[in-house]
């Protein structure tokens, strides 16, 4: 038995880790320089990085704002840096901003434009961030679907005041003969009395009362909207229209009613199974076609009325899978309280369907977006169709570069922060662990 | 005690079509089929009122009507004096043309930036998010005409290459022209060509197929096939065996071989383009459309595509990983054969919309010129004759068809590699 000359009784402190694992030196080994094959290809990005970057930052920061043409650039690029060679001439952006902006709408209107904008942010706080946002905010959220086309397409204003009545009449309606009739016939009666009342009466009653009380705003030709206010309003349409008819088409195709579902799912599969810009050209040739003779409305309406449907196809598609992904157990669950099948989609299954699908709504709105450019191909003037007129224009024949980074800069923005705050909302709603 | 009677016979009552469970259903099916009925009879009989204002009834004949307009980018020989429907023929080859090819790029782009984006290295996946954002998040039709600005504005013309000290010259070992007027690539040549055999006689569907490239795919064919039945082969022995016999060269000569012998029976020989007079003459011209639209919707649909495939493998859990290196596979191999089966589930489906979603933009070639089927039936014919109804309905129909007969193929696909559960 050997006699024992030490034994440690007390823990040694933790040695600090060595220098080369932690901090900067340590991310720096672990995420770029962390084997043979990490290195190589961080150096091979680093000079990518590097030739992109040598090229873009003097191409937009050594740029000529001040110039009202392509020569007029060039030769100012010369005499400043003896080339023409990568830099960028801001001059068709400084120049022709407000156009892509507003379109060929009324310079003295652009107000009008900057209202509706303003209205619209704060119509779709309360919507974005209804925990946060001012109680009173709803009352805009409400009267805004009236106000903005009011706002932009100017007019009287009592056109739009009977239209917003018709609402006011089908809920008039669902109040005072729920009590009396029961819950069936009053809701037919809250949808048939405003659609006669839109169909028949509200025109000659707003033309009474106009005749009397003329109250209005200066009207704007649809040929006047374009820019990227076009792609923002059809957008708004389209995303607004949407999101409800999605659903009802989803649930249709999800029902036991086999009339109902063939309809829903031939619709659905029609729609997606052909190109928007075919519905465009429905929008632009057809659609007056099909309806009776002389009729002739808004081409901005028909292609609302299109780029809906198609927004609303593909919406259902993505409510569909939300509503598959749902346990069986949800739909027995609300079974077994007694809930009817309204009740029960109302309360339980669309709220958990809505929270699943988040991704696919927010990236079918992105889809529908940048889809709204299309409307350039059957004659209207969005950014698209403004930068063609800009490109054929004599002073700056040969641009490109600028106009377009300009445009996508636009689209860029207002898409990103979409797929953000879809983040943020599914963050929000996490409920789970 | 009590005894059990039947229930009192109820007799029916109208309202029971909407209050009792049992009625309520067919008479909400009654009152949606009605209501369709409706609106249809009233959409068609709109349409066939304002036809009939107008003064042209619904009628296919002008297909039948020289087109005399010209298609610059074709597949089958075609002129100006053919009809509506060749035309219209010419242009939906080309749409399929162009689909083709960028669903190829694209899947291999979004392949390799998918993989890429879930690299350990920092830089790289962060390079490949910002492609991806910045692709996802701008519109495609930016992006093709972006591309075909490029395309004619920064390359340089055909005179460039002449001269002594030509300003441009050749790519690729001089063997690619590319200019503002499209790319010239080498054409495939046969000095003893079989032919062609001509389907559907004279009529606007009528179809070349060249004898050499049927040729080409069937020795193509039988190679495959005897690899495969060698591969079989392999297995036998390695599960009687436990070693698998090494067949790589095998196969290579099997490939080769009979291909090289082909080749040189057919003298086959490339063409080149060359400059004569002020374009370039011989090889298979591409046009800036044609490139611009192959591109723009290639990077676009590959930002999606690689969403998809990262998505995919992050599906896999890592325990799959760790597992598959327990029975001592090799990297390689645990890719191969127990990450990408698991993955492949998950990437298809989606996959498949994006494919559907390539071809069905492809439609937007209209904005560059590119005459595909929308350009010939749904542009020009349709501005020529004035016969919208007919045009849009029979672009629809082509569309919807390409559309069905893809989702059934990779519907099909999806089926054999899909999981087989209890």
């Amino acid at each position: 038995m050997s006699d024992q000359a030490f034994v440690r009784i007390e823990m040694l402190p933790e040695k600090k880790p060595p220098a080369s694992t932690v901090g900067m030196i340590g991310w720096l080994r672990e995420n770029l320089f962390s084997g043979w094959l990490n290195t190589v290809l961080t150096i091979i990005s680093m000079g990518f990085i590097w030739y992109i970057l040598s090229g873009v930052l003097p191409w937009v920061f050594q740029s000529v704002w001040n110039a009202n043409s392509l020569n007029e650039c060039r030769e100012i690029m010369n005499e400043t840096w003896g080339s023409t060679h990568g830099h960028a001439c801001w001059g068709v952006v400084r120049e022709r901003w407000l156009q892509l902006l507003y379109g060929f709408y009324p310079e003295n209107l652009y107000w009008r434009v900057n209202l509706a904008l303003v209205l619209t942010l704060l119509a779709l706080t309360p919507l974005l961030f209804a925990e946060r946002a001012p109680r009173q905010l709803w009352y805009v959220t409400a009267v805004y679907p009236f106000l903005m086309p009011w706002l932009l397409w100017g007019g009287s204003i009592w056109g739009t005041l009977m239209i917003a009545a018709g609402v006011g009449i089908g809920y008039l309606a669902f109040r005072l003969l729920a009590p009396i009739a029961g819950s069936l016939i009053s809701v037919i009666a809250s949808a048939v009395l405003p659609i006669i009342w839109w169909m028949f009466l509200a025109g000659s009653a707003a033309g009474v009362i106009d005749a009397v009380l003329p109250m209005g705003i200066e009207t704007v030709e649809s040929r006047q909207f374009g820019g990227f206010m076009l792609a923002i309003l059809l957008g708004i349409a389209a995303i607004g229209c949407s999101l409800p008819i999605g659903i009802i088409l989803a649930l249709g195709r999800q029902s036991d009613l086999f009339i109902v579902k063939t309809l829903c799912v031939g619709f659905i599969e029609f729609i997606r199974g052909v190109p928007l810009i075919t519905l465009l050209f429905v929008a632009s040739l057809l659609l007056n076609l099909f309806l009776p003779v002389g009729t002739n409305f808004d081409i901005i309406l028909r292609v609302m009325i299109m780029m809906t449907l198609f927004a609303a196809a593909y919406m259902a598609e993505v409510i569909r899978g939300g509503l598959a992904a749902l346990p069986k157990g949800q739909y027995e669950g609300a079974d077994s309280l007694g809930l009817n099948y309204w009740q029960a989609q109302r309360l339980i299954i669309m709220p958990q369907a809505l929270k699943i699908s988040i991704p696919g709504i927010v990236s079918t709105f992105i889809g529908i977006f940048k889809d709204t450019t299309l409307v350039s191909i059957i004659g209207l003037f969005d950014v698209i169709g403004l930068a063609g007129a800009i490109r054929a224009d004599t002073a700056w024949n040969g641009i490109y570069w600028e106009l377009f980074a300009f445009i996508a800069f636009l689209f860029f923005v207002v898409c990103f922060s979409m797929s953000r705050y879809s983040m943020y909302l599914e963050r929000k709603l996490h409920t789970g662990h | 005690m009590t005894t059990l009677t039947d229930p009192p016979k109820e007799s029916f009552r109208l309202s029971m079509l909407i209050y009792d469970t049992r009625y309520r259903s067919l008479t909400i099916q009654v009152v949606a089929m009605m209501g369709f009925m409706l609106v249809a009879a009233w959409l068609i009989n709109n349409t066939l009122t304002n036809l009939a204002t107008l003064g042209k009834p619904i009628d296919f004949g002008f297909l039948g009507d020289p087109a005399s307009y010209d298609i610059n980018q074709r597949l089958l020989e075609y002129d100006s004096r053919e009809t509506h429907l060749r035309a219209s023929f010419i242009g939906l080859l080309n749409t399929l043309v162009v689909a083709v090819l960028g669903c190829i790029t694209a899947t291999i782009i979004g392949v390799f930036v998918g993989v890429l984006r879930l690299s350990k290295n920092w830089l790289v996946a962060k390079i490949m998010t910002v492609y991806v954002e910045i692709f996802r998040n701008v519109p495609v039709l930016l992006w093709i005409v972006l591309a075909m600005a490029i395309l004619i504005e920064s390359l340089p013309a055909p005179k460039a290459f002449r001269g002594e000290n030509p300003e441009a010259s050749l790519s690729f070992f001089d063997t690619v022209a590319v200019t503002n007027r499209g790319v010239y690539i080498p054409e495939a040549l046969f000095s003893n060509s079989l032919g062609s055999i001509h389907l559907f006689g004279a009529s606007s569907l009528r179809f070349d197929i060249s004898l050499d490239l049927v040729a080409i795919f069937v020795v193509l064919g039988l190679s495959i096939f005897s690899i495969r039945k060698l591969a079989a082969r392999a297995k036998r022995i390695q599960e009687a065996t436990g070693d698998r016999p090494k067949t790589w060269h095998i196969n290579l000569a099997i490939l080769l071989v009979p291909m090289i012998c082909l080749l040189v029976i057919l003298g086959f020989h490339l063409g080149y383009p060359s400059l004569k007079g002020f374009n370039f003459k011989g090889g298979t011209h591409m046009r800036n459309s044609l490139i611009a639209l192959w591109l723009a919707l290639s990077l676009y649909t590959a930002a999606f595509i690689a969403e998809i495939v990262r998505g995919g493998i992050l599906a896999i859990s890592y325990g799959q990983t760790e597992a598959a290196g327990a029975l001592g596979l090799r990297p390689g191999k645990i890719m191969r054969l127990v990450i990408l089966p698991q993955a492949l589930r998950v990437i298809i489906p989606p996959m498949i919309s994006n494919y559907l979603n390539l071809t069905k933009n492809s439609s937007l070639a209209i904005a560059v010129g590119y005459m595909d089927i929308t350009g010939t039936l749904g542009g020009i014919t349709m501005n020529q004759t004035g016969r919208e109804l007919e045009c849009v309905l029979m672009l629809m129909a082509c569309y919807l068809l390409i559309s069905l007969s893809i989702s059934m193929v990779m519907n099909w696909y999806n089926g054999r590699v899909a999981l087989v559960e209890r």
